[in-house]
């Protein structure tokens, strides 16, 4: 034997030992919000407890959302975890693609999981994403400007009384807008904005035999109803405007109200970043007396893909992440307002956590969010600013970008709606549905 | 004769200059200040332009959360490598079609340019399936393949223009004077048509360095380059326009200093043949 090829084989059995005795590395796709990033920091904790390492890829949430969706119907194993929303959970579950999370052990106890949040991450009664954190949507509103208007915010107002409290709220002269709301293209914008109010008008997407229903008058109701306002009372441009948009509006003074993510309260109520923080006040979402709410409901929660070489440890990881002990870690280092909200009972039974101002309305709006039951009447999906079918994204893409439009004003909205039942209905037909 | 040019002519034409220069670098320079401002001051409206209190704490925390030399590093090796390989394999094509063109050369050309037409998305099922297969998925090789694979036909016309003005009875000469095609290539026509290799480099390292397409679909942790590190700062729930500004200038810079330094051998090379 040669020298070299002894070497060789030294090498080659010195590599695998080290590939014996070095730790195993989980990869893990996130998205970058706030709460995300915390808990990357925390990591290190988790290596030393298990020995296992852990790889972070990044990324904006819609250029995950292809990422992760590429590699998943590819079965490619890029990732041992994804972050992934309400929307993809049932969809992937239904297709074999994730892992069962139903073998969680007893300490992790997972019954703590708030049952709205449950739901919306299960298929067929099975879980199959665990919560990181959760959020609906809920009014913010200017507590001295609303004094000045003579007014009293009710807890659970109506859409008659926002309306009105946005016309005594604005101040076109002092820059004050009376309402900010996302009119800005995109389901996951103002499509999920519009879709959660729609559902308080009695309007839904689909009748039980997959057919659209923009014909008819409650999306008609709906859509005058929000142009109107917003014209009377919302920021220039509103069309334009998706969640950063408003909150940047928010903190600089520049609207009474605003409805939008509960995950919003923690930063227009911080004074680092927000000129208003000690004037915020909070409500439940409004509604129109027919039963439901316009809140939505929606969880980043983490999933394994079916596949995966790293099973045990991507649960490993799983559990610690959306853990009590996670959160109680955050809290003993960042304070409670910085835990991730919205997705275990047993925070909202901690005094320490309720002592955050928004902690209760956090609550009430994410227990009064039914994704099985979202709408007036019967509908066939499952849901509450999404129905949970795949080509639900596209279709809503399509359909908030007429909204847009409408509400830009380059068409009217008889003409919008017109043309998302048109769309709609060639989409679910080339789809099967009907 | 040589049309005169007033001095009032002049200084229109260096203030036009000037304004269309400041116009297109405008948007590189609002993300360098942004990348100073707070996240509030980011937002302001009206927006702040030089009068705020410049901070670094944008580089701070980028620096904290990512391994930027990590995304650097891959982002040298893909564009340097991608561009290399073209290069190796353009150089023969476009002598083949610049000095013995056939009857289709022509369509060749514009067929291989038309690829470009192509969306990207079109093909991603395909690749990232044959990535898969071949091991490719999280490489920084797979990135340089895909990458000499989707510049190629630019690198290959840029190259058949500057060899088109090369006369071919220098090369013809170099033939009788008993030069194998290989040494004909690499030391007759190469030398003589550097400028232009050079800047056909120059622009390829470019185009790979900001390719954000592929480098984002076909990389995880291992192999992603400065475009994922910029992709990693945009949220759509929170402030995050100073720290992604921070971001990218981080991750434009090193292209930025290169072309600043290699513009006059861009340019030249760029221009080569537009005036006879």
């Amino acid at each position: 034997m040669t020298n070299t090829v002894r070497a060789l084989l030294g090498a080659t059995a010195l590599c695998t030992f080290a590939g014996v005795a070095s730790a195993e590395t989980i990869t893990i796709a996130t998205v970058n919000n706030g709460d995300m990033i915390r808990m990357q920091g925390y990591t290190d904790q988790f290596t030393a407890q298990t020995g296992v390492e852990v790889e972070w890829v990044t990324l904006e949430e819609n250029v995950l959302r292809q990422r992760v969706t590429t590699d998943i119907s590819t079965k490619g194993g890029a990732f041992d975890i994804m972050t992934i929303g309400m929307y993809e959970t049932p969809i992937w579950g239904a297709n074999g693609w994730l892992v069962p999370l139903n073998d969680l052990s007893a300490e992790y106890d997972a019954a703590d999981i708030l049952p709205a949040m449950a739901g919306g991450l299960s298929y067929d009664g099975t879980l199959y994403a665990a919560p990181f954190y959760g959020e609906s949507s809920m009014i913010m509103y200017r507590t001295d400007l609303m004094e000045k208007a003579g007014l009293d915010m009710p807890d659970a107002p109506t859409w008659t009384f926002i309306r009105e409290a946005a016309a005594a709220m604005t101040d076109r002269d002092n820059d004050i807008n009376g309402v900010c709301l996302r009119g800005k293209a995109g389901w996951g914008e103002g499509g999920a904005f519009i879709t959660a109010m729609s559902n308080s008008f009695g309007a839904q997407w689909f009748d039980m035999s997959w057919g659209a229903t923009f014909d008819q008058k409650p999306w008609l109701d709906t859509l005058t109803f929000f142009k109107g306002m917003m014209d009377e009372s919302g920021p220039a441009g509103y069309a334009t405007n998706g969640f950063n948009e408003n909150l940047s509006l928010f903190q600089q003074g520049k609207c009474g109200m605003w409805i939008d993510a509960t995950v919003a309260a923690s930063f227009v109520t911080n004074p680092k970043d927000s000129t208003v923080a000690d004037h915020v006040g909070f409500a439940l979402a409004p509604d129109n007396g027919l039963g439901k709410r316009s809140n939505w409901l929606w969880a980043w929660a983490l999933a394994i893909p079916a596949g995966t070489q790293k099973e045990a440890a991507a649960k490993q990881f799983i559990e610690w992440a959306t853990s009590k002990s996670y959160i109680e870690t955050v809290a003993a280092n960042e304070g409670w307002a910085n835990v991730p909200p919205g997705a275990r009972t047993s925070l909202y039974e901690n005094p320490n956590y309720m002592e955050v101002p928004f902690a209760q309305k956090t609550l009430d709006s994410i227990l009064s969010a039914d994704p099985l039951n979202a709408t007036v009447n019967e509908a066939p999906y499952v849901g509450v600013q999404f129905a949970a079918i795949p080509e639900f994204a596209g279709i809503a893409t399509d359909v908030s970008q007429e909204f847009s439009a409408a509400y830009a004003g380059q068409q009217t909205i008889e003409e919008a709606l017109a043309k998302a039942q048109a769309l709609t209905n060639d989409a679910m037909e080339a789809a099967g549905y009907r | 004769m040589a049309r005169s040019v007033t001095t009032r002519g002049k200084a229109i034409n260096t203030a036009i200059a000037w304004a269309v220069g400041l116009l297109i670098f405008f948007p590189i320079l609002w993300t360098i200040l942004t990348s100073f401002k707070t996240e509030g001051q980011a937002i302001a409206a009206p927006p702040v332009f030089l009068f705020f209190d410049w901070t670094l704490e944008n580089y701070a925390i980028v620096q904290e959360r990512s391994d930027y030399l990590r995304y650097l590093t891959n982002s040298i090796i893909i564009a340097c490598g991608s561009t290399v390989l073209g290069i190796i394999v353009a150089i023969p094509a476009a002598w083949s079609m610049a000095f013995v063109p056939g009857r289709r050369t022509k369509d060749i050309l514009m067929w291989m340019l038309s690829t470009k037409m192509l969306p990207a998305v079109g093909v991603l099922y395909p690749i990232y399936l044959l990535f898969i297969k071949l091991g490719l998925l999280d490489s920084r090789a797979g990135l340089v393949i895909v990458l000499m694979l989707i510049n190629l036909p630019i690198i290959v016309w840029m190259l058949y223009t500057y060899f088109r003005e090369i006369p071919g009875e220098i090369l013809e000469a170099a033939r009788m004077d008993g030069a194998s095609l290989k040494n004909e290539i690499i030391y007759v026509l190469t030398p003589m048509a550097v400028p232009g290799i050079a800047s056909t480099i120059l622009l390829n390292i470019i185009l790979a360095w900001n390719e954000a397409f592929w480098t984002l679909n076909l990389t995880a942790a291992k192999a992603a380059p400065l475009t994922a590190f910029i992709a990693s700062y945009s949220s759509p729930e929170g402030l995050f326009y100073a720290k992604l500004s921070a971001a990218s200038t981080m991750a434009i810079a090193p292209i930025l200093i290169m072309g600043w330094f290699s513009q006059k051998q861009l340019v030249r090379g760029l221009t080569f043949g537009a005036v006879k």
